[in-house]
């Protein structure tokens, strides 16, 4: 994975779906455009959920991977939410 | 036709206005691609989920609280209609009123295969309830609670059939906070303008 500097962290480790959807949605509503959420999942259907959770809403999906059988996720909070 | 009035060619048309230059098929099939897929974006129903909960098991409590609250999460106005044994999810005491039977349903995880004759007698169904709110929590699935707490903070909107409510005798502060009241008219309205509508 890149080098990111997230702005805010969501530890969802071990939430089960659909908490760390819901998690990284309340935090990302506290974000201003172009800030960057880390989320750190268990959950592996958060393989899924995040990708098209970013995608659903605009926001951009820096980068993602796997780290110690927890996924990382980076979102790019996109302009004019 | 067109060429006969206006002077326009075929030949025209197909290298396009100057400055464009000529377009290939796939510029074209990718431009109408972008525009339609930014059309639907900007549809209003594609942004309106609108979910009937008419059962009052602890297991069919889930689904509509966690579609509802994933589709606020990506952007949608989300709403429940809680309907008949559904209001049990919104009711104060859902803790208590939310349980499982094992009876009839072949297809619950059961340490053992029990027979209906057997799981109908009197403590199976606090003992199925019991079994499958500690399934849930050792694997870290939310409560019914956490989820209610969660969809109101993400803006679903929880609604209770009026007339449910009247016919179970139930008053308006037998619910939690932030419930609304109304009709199947007032659903129908909201759900002809919705994409995602759901009978759970």
């Amino acid at each position: 994975m890149q080098n990111i500097t997230e702005d805010k962290l969501v530890d969802a480790r071990d939430l089960m779906c659909p908490m760390p959807v819901m998690a990284a949605t309340k935090a990302m509503r506290r974000l201003a455009a172009g800030q960057v959420l880390k989320v750190m999942a268990t959950d592996r259907g958060s393989l899924a959920d995040i990708p098209a959770w970013a995608e659903e809403n605009g926001d951009e999906l820096v980068d993602s991977g796997e780290e110690s059988g927890v996924f990382v996720f980076y979102v790019r909070k996109a302009a004019g939410e | 036709m067109t060429s006969d009035t206006t002077g326009i060619t075929g030949a025209d048309v197909m290298s396009g206005p100057p400055g464009i230059g000529a377009l290939t098929e796939e510029d074209v099939r990718r431009i109408v691609r972008d525009e339609v897929q930014k059309a639907f974006a900007k549809e209003p129903a594609a942004r309106e989920a609108a979910i009937i909960a008419s059962k009052g098991t602890l297991d069919w409590a889930y689904p509509p609280l966690i579609l509802a609250s994933s589709a606020a999460a990506i952007g949608m106005d989300a709403s429940v209609f809680f309907t008949f044994y559904g209001l049990n999810i919104i009711h104060k005491d859902a803790a208590k009123k939310l349980k499982i039977d094992p009876v009839g349903n072949p297809a619950m995880p059961m340490p053992v295969p029990i027979p209906d004759i057997i799981s109908s007698l009197p403590g199976m169904v606090p003992m199925a309830s019991a079994m499958m709110r500690s399934k849930f929590a050792k694997n870290n699935v939310a409560t019914i609670a956490q989820l209610l707490d969660t969809a109101r903070e993400v803006g679903v909107r929880l609604i209770a059939c009026q007339m449910t409510v009247d016919v179970f005798g139930y008053r308006p502060g037998d619910f939690i906070d932030g419930v609304e009241f109304a009709g199947a008219t007032a659903y129908m309205a909201q759900a002809r303008r919705a994409h995602v509508t759901m009978f759970i």
